[in-house]
């Protein structure tokens, strides 16, 4: 067998279908399964991540045709750059991943059995590695399936509570609405391949050949747009997201949140720039216009929740929107041929894409580890965590940093490149445009602003002050595959943030392939140690040395804190006059964004209540006062609920043709025989 | 006997089964619908004997002597007994009047003749006159199980229409292969003995057989 990544993705597939298949046969002995299954499931992930990383750094293209699929519909496999890139993205998080859910997994031992668990979690592998690479319509959407179905299952794992069933459910219709409307749009590029004359248009290479009329190409996007959204969880399609990936095993969470919602963006990057591959203007700013929109939203939503995993949850969201800005002003600069701004900011949403799988995964894992140490979700229950949870509040700490994009970490790099891309635009002929682009500039600057709120809020509420809740004993520190699987991600983060010119030299080819102009070379124009994006007395960016910096901030300080004695001094906390300091006396989560609920509150129904107890007293003398807060995605009762009332409503006019009457359903059938007698 | 003779008689019998079919749907007792079906059932075994002379086809024969024992003794006697056993007593039933449903059925059998024009210019088969009222006979079996509340006129009712069936199939083709024609009758055999015990089930659950209990069974919503 020779060796190459071909070989390397088979032997990785393999491996998977080996672990579905004899995964049922270890039932009765779920330790053993766990640690063979996931660790079956990190080798194959690993190799997968090999596999897509040599493919992109060879800049090769492979292909080939399984004989599977339907007679004559074979399936079309397309292993290039774009491909290879996000093998990388999938395959390096779920090796992390894989290793982390060793661990968490055996909190489950004794509560159910995980055997559904670990043939999901290896059948939602494969599916996402299918999709990225599938080369005709067919395998990807089976593919598609495949990845919906077996995440459904994941949140559905913990069945008994009514919320995931609920939270499954929604995922459920959401992901198959976008899977509609996905479908739809291949339908029309394959159609108006052959000319609606066959079925041979289903193949990519026929799709991106055909020059599609713009009316027909305009559909087509749009269709693609919408369910791809759907799956990303773009506002205002993000309903499904805060539902499904709180209640889901951490480690699903993780990788749901991590990596398949970027297959979403995958698919956009494969649809738009290279299968459709010519645009107008406007479909860039569409997709802009929805990323902004996701960005703030997402991450106003994120502040307000008192739910770890939930917060975590609206974050993705206002990440997908950071990917989709980015995308959307890459297509924008392509269609008015400005190639190396559409290359650069292209590679910044990709690279924020491989950011956001790593720090998101990463903190996913930590949620995990809290919940597995404590069983509780709620972040008003929680503090005061970091004596207890070191390891765990370190690397969530990691996490938090890079996701309000500070330096020397990943979460900066690539938002930094984005706001290049905004900055180093030139004043673009239409109107629209004109004023898009710096408030676009001026909103992505306040999600950013607003995601270290959020996350001050999570690592803060989570882990410093006192244990707010009912203290259920100790808490101990989680075991070693989870930090491990934990400690490799903060360690990829660290990287991806300190060495980004040789990430971004790495990514190259596909900016060369899908907007036709590299940037590698004026970006590491003045060495590895300078990332100068375009033009390097506009902007740039040493990460290196920020990190050096930083790093020599940090040990002086520790040096000179704990060197000489008498700097840490430890006195009694001043309780403002009161005679007992209680742990419920600390700032909680709903103060913490109390005001930014003050500001942005028009955005959401916000209930707030205040009782006081007993209520027949005077309000001046008051025994104790309960303070209620529901924050509410108004979404919901905008574009959500009208259309499931309007589903309910026709199931129910339809549902009256059921008279329950044999002599009216004999009629039904006689008139449509008379009436098929007489037309056909 | 001639072939012309032989298709007149034919004609002549199929101008009898239409007319019994008429009288199912205007009769309103139960027993006298039965023995309406059994003569039906003699008619058709007739012109199913006189077509295999005429198509010297033998099989047919078969097939007749088929129909006179399933349609004419089996069926008949399986039905009367569970009248009786279930002691069957009220009459009046129809859901529509019996002169609308007159006025439907005549409609149906015009539209059977105009449906059937076509066919009639093509065929060269001495029976192609007869295929119109088996056609009629279909819609008029299928007439009367929707203008019928009570289980047992329903199935008698069902029986007619398959009773149109095999007579469209020997006037249209001279008859099926007889391995399918042994299979139909089976399948009757087997529906008749599988609506008995359903009957039983009905009856206990229900205390009637009228269908129109039935719609209890519906989901509230």
């Amino acid at each position: 067998m020779n060796f190459s990544p071909g070989s390397i993705l088979s032997a990785s597939f393999l491996l998977l279908l080996f672990l579905v298949l004899s995964a049922p046969f270890l039932r009765a002995k779920q330790r053993l399964l766990i640690a063979i299954g996931f660790s079956i499931t990190a080798v194959a992930s690993l190799l997968a991540a090999f596999a897509g990383f040599w493919t992109l750094a060879g800049g090769v293209t492979y292909q080939l045709v399984l004989p599977l699929g339907l007679p004559d519909l074979p399936f079309h496999i397309r292993l290039d750059s774009l491909a290879g890139f996000f093998l990388v993205v999938i395959g390096l998080l779920a090796f992390f991943v894989s290793i982390y859910s060793i661990g968490y997994v055996k909190g489950f031992l004794g509560q159910r059995p995980v055997t559904s668990l670990v043939v999901f979690y290896a059948l939602f592998i494969a599916g996402m590695l299918l999709v990225v690479l599938s080369d005709d319509a067919f395998l990807f959407l089976v593919s598609w399936e495949i990845m919906a179905a077996s995440t459904y299952f994941l949140v559905l794992f913990e069945d008994e509570r009514p919320e995931n069933r609920r939270a499954a459910f929604l995922y459920l219709v959401v992901a198959h609405v976008g899977a509609i409307a996905i479908l739809l749009s291949f339908g029309i590029m394959a159609g108006l391949a052959t000319g609606f004359s066959g079925f041979e248009g289903y193949t990519f290479d026929a799709m991106r050949k055909t020059v599609l009329p713009s009316g027909w190409a305009a559909a087509a996007f749009l269709l693609a747009f919408f369910g791809f959204s759907a799956k990303a969880g773009v506002i205002p399609l993000h309903a499904w997201l805060p539902e499904a990936h709180p209640v889901a095993p951490s480690n699903v969470s993780a990788l749901m949140s991590g990596v398949m919602l970027k297959t979403a963006i995958y698919g956009i990057v494969r649809v738009v720039f290279d299968i459709i591959g010519s645009f107008p203007w406007w479909w860039g700013s569409l997709v802009l216009v929805f990323g902004l929109l996701s960005a703030v939203i997402g991450i106003l939503f994120a502040v307000m929740q008192q739910d770890l995993k939930k917060l975590l949850a609206y974050s993705s969201v206002k990440n997908i929107g950071i990917i989709l800005i980015s995308i959307g002003l890459a297509m924008i600069f392509s269609s008015y041929q400005l190639k190396p701004l559409a290359a650069l900011a292209l590679l910044a949403g990709l690279y924020h894409a491989l950011n956001h799988a790593m720090y998101k995964g990463l903190l996913f894992m930590g949620a995990g580890a809290v919940i597995h140490a404590t069983h509780e979700r709620n972040m008003e229950n929680l503090g005061g965590l970091i004596r207890f949870l070191p390891w765990t509040s370190v690397l969530f700490l990691i996490g938090c940093i890079s996701i309000s994009s500070l330096p020397p970490f990943n979460g900066f790099v690539s938002e930094w490149l984005t706001f290049q891309a905004f900055l180093l635009s030139p004043s673009l002929n239409t109107p629209i445009l004109k004023l898009l682009i710096p408030l676009g500039a001026a909103l992505l600057a306040l999600s950013s602003a607003l995601a270290a709120a959020a996350f001050v809020k999570a690592f803060g509420i989570t882990f410093l002050g006192h244990r707010r809740g009912p203290d259920q004993g100790r808490v101990h520190e989680v075991n070693w595959p989870m930090r491990i699987g934990m400690t490799m991600a903060a360690i990829s983060c660290l990287m991806l943030g300190v060495l980004p010119t040789y990430v971004i030299k790495w990514m190259d080819p596909i900016a060369e392939k899908l907007t036709g102009a590299t940037i590698a070379h004026s970006a590491s124009g003045f060495g590895w140690m300078w990332l100068t994006p375009i033009a390097h007395e506009r902007a740039s960016y040493s990460a290196p040395v920020a990190f050096a910096g930083i790093l020599v901030v940090v040990i002086v300080t520790y040096v000179l804190l704990h060197t000489r004695p008498g700097a840490i001094r430890r006195a009694p906390l001043w309780d403002c006059g009161f005679e007992k300091i209680t742990d419920r006396m600390q700032y909680t989560a709903a103060s913490f964004s109390m005001p930014l609920r003050r500001i942005f509150g028009f955005l959401f129904a916000v209930h707030e209540e205040v009782k006081q107890a007993p209520p027949g007293r005077h309000p001046a003398f008051p025994e104790s006062f309960t303070y209620q807060l529901r924050v509410r995605d108004r979404f919901w009762g905008w574009l959500y609920k009208p259309v499931i009332d309007a589903s309910f409503w026709v199931s129910r006019m339809v549902g009256r043709l059921q008279q329950g009457r044999i002599q009216v359903y004999l009629i039904y059938s006689f008139v449509t025989i008379i009436v098929l007698l007489l037309f056909v | 006997m001639s072939t012309q003779l032989a298709a007149q008689i034919n004609s002549l019998l199929a101008a009898f089964i239409l007319l019994t079919a008429f009288a199912m749907l205007a009769q309103r007792k139960k027993l006298a619908i039965l023995h309406l079906f059994a003569w039906q059932g003699l008619f058709l075994s007739v012109s199913t004997a006189i077509v295999g002379f005429v198509a010297k086809s033998h099989h047919l024969y078969i097939s007749s002597l088929l129909t006179l024992t399933l349609k004419v003794v089996v069926l008949p006697y399986i039905l009367h007994v569970l009248i009786r056993k279930l002691k069957i007593r009220k009459e009046i039933e129809a859901v529509v009047n019996v002169p609308t449903t007159m006025l439907i059925g005549i409609a149906l059998v015009i539209f059977s003749y105009h449906l059937t024009a076509p066919i009639r210019e093509l065929s060269t088969l001495v029976t192609r006159s007869t295929l119109a009222v088996a056609l009629a006979t279909v819609m008029l079996g299928l007439l009367m199980m929707i203008t019928r509340r009570h289980a047992v006129t329903q199935i008698i009712g069902f029986l007619a229409m398959e009773n149109g069936l095999f007579f469209a199939a020997t006037s249209a083709t001279y008859g099926m292969p007889l391995v399918v024609e042994l299979g139909v009758a089976l399948d009757i055999l087997i529906a008749a003995f599988i609506f008995g015990i359903f009957f039983f089930h009905i009856n206990t659950t229900f205390d009637s057989l009228d269908v129109d209990q039935m719609a209890r069974l519906k989901e509230e919503d």
